[in-house]
């Protein structure tokens, strides 16, 4: 029994960051109804530029307490890496608007795979260590439970983000404007809602989500390299998709279902005839079941095609 | 349709007018397959460092037979299914005489079917799945292989008086699959038992999972077996989730990220190897000098396989008298007590060789030398 | 004359790989290898050409039905093909060629039945879903490769070695002709026109009574066929074959060479596919920068000239349809 809730404590981190990821997907979709295929690649970026921001303010940061420090690297980190999200939109997905889906999403793929390569022409193929900047001491070990600071953190971060973004996009007259382009970009424009800086906006807000999904990964997995973004990435996708691509509820939920799944067919898939090894597809068994299923997911709503 | 009239003659042209060139006389060309870009760069560039030591010295001294010694080095990406394209290039294209690498078992083995048919030898530094010299024979290896790595990291457990251990095998790495089934065949069978066996996949990052389930089974040490990325993550996760029993595990680890992303929760842990740059054995010590001094490191077990690779190479040009196929493969063949780095080099009938290994722990952040077991 | 040109430039094309195969041995290996590598890229170019390019769907797995492929047609060759030999007349060029024959078939046929399985359920998904869900596929056909027995017919994570060499310059390049002979007759008949409504306007060929899912479930099978077929060439050539080599960002390999050849043009994809792979081998050195200036002209392309990098050229210009 111990060790079961163990196990679903372990599910329910691993899926906090997949939520994390997923939020940051969902939220582009819903919006721009595309898939950002480098939204893991961003991730990638936020971890490098905090390793980067580390070693260069390295022994300001040190004389700092802990929570300081990792605040003021996530900030800076999500700042640069919201900046490079708002020129990637720029550059590589404004000219394609209104051009079929098929050109976009294309274009995301040689985008994912242009920041994968490049990055690993700068920092090398191979594996980086990754600086503690949350300490990884177990915060509570009762009953044979053990938790550790850095999972409190982002699980409390996933809930922070979650509930800021559901403020923005509800609350704000931005968030207003994102709705009422995700429903009718011509509509939203004739009501006076500048699109340009919309799509500005929610392409800049999901890179800075990503790079802070980058930095906690790191913290929770010391060894940062330039393909690291890639698995999560997908797993983020599906969670998104699995909770109702574009519902920002729906994607925490889809990632921490993953996450479960995950951690259980791992630790008792064996039980039942299924190596560890699987739980690397685990995610897109799900994936297309949902497809099949319920394509609109968890919490989506059906949506037609109109002509 | 039309322009395929002008493509496949052209073609059929290029490729009958390559196969006339000549290959060049005034030197011995030796081809190297090594992944200097990718995943197991690291692998590949310290046996590639080390290799290219070796040719250095020859020429230095004279080269071999009255001629100097050309290595001619392809980057296989750490890519499956280019090792094999590259082999073939070295061979019609660079007319090479014989073969140095790979380091990955799964990359040897592309090579080795083509270098048998061919006709030119090929040692591999640091494959050591067995299937990798049952390829044909003129295929050759300078370093243990995986029946008898296992075995010694069980030999070391049951002598520590570990008698439960849990193994972590990474099922994607035939390596890691390899060594896990001959550590399990000789551990259980001299008493030992497993208290519990999981898997993942290299390039994962969350062994939590695997690691809570181990812990049930209270093991006195972990076996595992995959390499230094996954095992840095598996031992920080494992102290995190109150774990304190050391991992053990094979040359795979040996890699200095092992220490700098595992840090503290790699301490105590063991690993069986090719080679310690600690031993005090003279020849060593230079060896070490030498390396240091040109790469700004100390050599790791792949630097001094790929230096040995090439040393027992030239031996046995030098003992040919040639370089002519067969005649050099003979020599290797042949090979016997050879004062290598790695330690003393005999090739038996299998082309494999027998070698003691050294079990390496860390200590206060540094791999140190434990002790030594023989075959 | 004229009528006939596709099937006479077809039988030249199979005249001259039969003749050029005949001397292979006094080729140079290496220049052979890239040779082939050509016709196999061209076989896989043109087969995801068929479901990206002409039917507008997007897979991003093709390498996942080139593993089926290669791994079926290897483990019949491994298993069966000694006791099939000495049924047709022991071992002589017709018996292993038959035998050879037999075992693309299977790794084509597993494949296709692959293709089905997946697309029946995917195709009725929008484009960004099915590239995902194609991609998925292609972990999933690694992931189990990788779990299975060493000892196995699979291989486990090493795969299947020693298989024996039986790929040759005829084989390759009928196939790839076949292929590229297939595809392009397919697209150009008037059921063809088909998948080109598919493409254009999936609604559209929808109301005019065209059965959209079966034209990109047949569509699908065949490309996965074609793939198979790659696959079962790929593993006679290389010898060896490991989970690891299919995997996604092999695809992606497959997908670049479709999309800088231009979508739905056979003929610019063939050249693509040919461009490409030899420039790969020449500029190995530049590996690093390899994927790089793909990436980007991917992206850039998408902006300047969707339809692809080689249709510009005035002999392959495409008549309107």
């Amino acid at each position: 029994m111990e060790q079961f809730l163990q196990q679903l404590l372990n599910g329910l981190f691993q899926g906090s960051i997949y939520a994390l990821i997923a939020l940051g997907y969902t939220m582009v979709y819903g919006v721009l109804r595309f898939i950002n295929f480098a939204h893991g690649d961003v991730f990638m970026l936020g971890a490098f530029t905090a390793l980067g921001l580390h070693k260069a303010f390295g022994p300001a940061l040190a004389s700092m307490p802990w929570p300081v420090s990792l605040i003021l690297i996530l900030l800076a980190s999500m700042a640069i890496c919201g900046a490079l999200g708002i020129i990637i939109e720029l550059l590589a997905y404004r000219p394609l608007r209104n051009r079929p889906r098929l050109n976009v999403l294309i274009t995301a793929i040689g985008v994912s795979l242009f920041i994968e390569y490049t990055a690993q022409l700068f920092f090398g193929a191979t594996q980086r260590p990754f600086p503690e900047l949350i300490p990884r001491t177990p915060v509570a070990s009762t009953g044979g439970l053990t938790i550790s600071v850095a999972q409190v953190i982002v699980l409390a971060t996933t809930i922070t983000l979650l509930i800021g973004l559901r403020i923005v996009v509800m609350k704000t007259r931005m968030g207003l404007a994102m709705r009422a382009l995700s429903l009718n970009p011509t509509a939203s424009t004739l009501m006076g809602v500048n699109n340009s800086v919309v799509i500005s906006f929610t392409f800049g807000l999901g890179s800075a989500l990503a790079a802070a999904g980058g930095i906690l990964y790191a913290s929770l997995y010391p060894s940062i390299e330039p393909f690291m973004g890639i698995q999560p990435g997908l797993k983020a996708f599906v969670a998104a998709v699995l909770g109702g691509i574009g519902n920002i509820p729906g994607a925490a939920l889809g990632g921490l279902i993953i996450g479960i799944t995950e951690t259980l067919v791992k630790g008792y898939g064996q039980h039942f005839g299924i190596p560890s090894g699987y739980s690397e597809a685990v995610a897109f068994v799900i994936l297309i079941l949902i497809l099949v299923f319920k394509p609109s997911g968890i919490l989506g709503k059906t949506e037609r095609e109109k002509v | 349709m039309k322009i395929r009239h002008f493509v496949l003659p052209a073609l059929a042209a290029a490729l009958g007018l390559a196969s006339c060139k000549k290959g060049d006389d005034s030197t011995i060309n030796i081809g190297e397959v090594a992944a200097l870009t990718g995943g197991t760069a690291t692998f590949g560039q310290s046996s590639h460092n080390g290799t290219q030591m070796a040719v250095d010295e020859i020429n230095a001294a004279g080269g071999l037979l009255g001629k100097q010694i050309k290595l001619i080095t392809e980057d296989d990406q750490s890519k499956q299914g280019e090792a094999g394209i590259v082999a073939k290039k070295l061979i019609s294209r660079s007319k090479v005489s014989a073969l140095l690498g790979e380091v990955a078992s799964g990359r040897s083995l592309e090579m080795a079917p083509i270098a048998q048919a061919a006709g030119v030898p090929m040692i591999s530094p640091a494959s050591t799945n067995p299937k990798v010299t049952e390829a044909g024979d003129y295929v050759f290896r300078i370093c243990f292989i995986d029946p008898f790595q296992g075995t010694v990291m069980s030999k070391f457990a049951l002598s520590k008086g570990w008698k439960k251990v849990a193994i972590l095998t990474d099922s994607k790495q035939d390596y890691s699959v390899g060594l896990t089934e001959f550590f399990k065949k000789h551990f259980t069978a001299n008493g030992g038992t497993i208290t519990g066996e999981q898997s993942y996949g290299s390039g994962d990052k969350d062994f939590k999972a695997q690691l809570t389930a181990i812990k049930a089974g209270a093991p006195d040490a972990i076996f595992a077996s995959g390499y230094y990325n996954e095992v840095a993550l598996i031992a920080v996760q494992a102290r995190e989730l109150g774990i304190t029993v050391p991992l053990l595990g094979g040359d795979g680890w040996d890699s200095p990220s092992l220490i700098e992303v595992g840090g503290k929760a790699m301490e105590g842990c063991y690993f069986s190897n090719h080679f310690s740059n600690e031993d005090t054995s003279p020849a060593i010590q230079e060896f070490v000098k030498k390396y240091e001094a040109k790469h700004g490191a100390k050599p790791d077990a792949m630097a001094a396989l790929g230096y040995d690779s090439a040393m027992i190479l030239f031996d046995a040009i030098k003992r040919a008298g040639t370089v002519e196929g067969k005649a050099l493969r003979d020599a290797i063949a042949a090979t016997k007590d050879f004062p290598g780095i790695t330690g003393k080099i005999t090739l038996d009938e299998n082309r494999n060789a027998n070698k003691p290994a050294v079990i390496l722990t860390i200590k206060d952040g540094k791999v140190v030398y434990t002790e030594t077991i023989a075959p | 004359m004229k009528r006939y040109a596709p099937q006479i430039a077809l039988i030249a094309v199979l005249a001259v790989s039969l003749g050029i195969s005949m001397m292979s041995s006094q080729l140079d290996a290496y220049y052979l290898d890239i040779a082939l590598n050509v016709g196999i890229n061209i076989i896989l170019a043109v087969s995801l050409n068929l479901v990206n390019g002409h039917t507008g769907q997007f897979s991003l797995g093709h390498a996942a039905f080139m593993a089926v492929g290669a791994y079926g047609a290897s483990i019949f060759t491994l298993e069966a093909a000694d006791q099939l030999i000495p049924m047709l007349g022991g071992p002589s060029t017709f018996a292993t060629g038959v035998a050879f024959l037999i075992a693309l078939l299977i790794g084509g046929l597993c494949a296709a039945f692959c293709g089905w399985l997946v697309g029946m359920p995917s195709l009725r998904l929008r484009g960004d879903y099915l590239a995902i869900v194609t991609l998925g596929f292609n972990e999933i056909v690694r992931v189990i490769l990788q779990n299975t027995s060493g000892d196995g017919p699979f291989g486990g994570p090493l795969g299947l070695k020693g298989i024996p060499a039986h790929t040759s310059f005829f084989w390759v390049f009928a196939i790839a002709a076949l292929c590229v002979y297939g595809v392009a007759s397919m697209v150009n008949s008037t059921y063809g026109r088909g998948f080109l409504a598919v493409r254009d306007d999936e609604i559209a060929a929808g109301s005019m009574g065209i059965n959209t899912t079966r034209y990109k479930v047949t569509a699908f099978v065949t490309g996965s066929f074609f793939a198979g077929l790659a696959g079962g060439l790929y593993a006679h050539l290389r010898t060896t074959i490991s989970p690891e080599g299919f995997n996604f960002l092999k695809s992606f390999d497959i997908v670049v060479i479709v999309i800088l050849g231009g979508m739905g043009s056979t003929a610019g994809v063939v050249l693509a596919a040919i461009v490409l792979t030899v420039l790969n081998e020449f500029l190995r050195d530049f590996e690093q920068y390899r994927m790089i200036v793909f990436s980007l002209l991917l992206i850039v392309m998408m902006i300047v000239r969707p339809q692809g990098l080689l249709p510009s050229l005035p002999f392959l210009k495409r008549k309107k349809a």
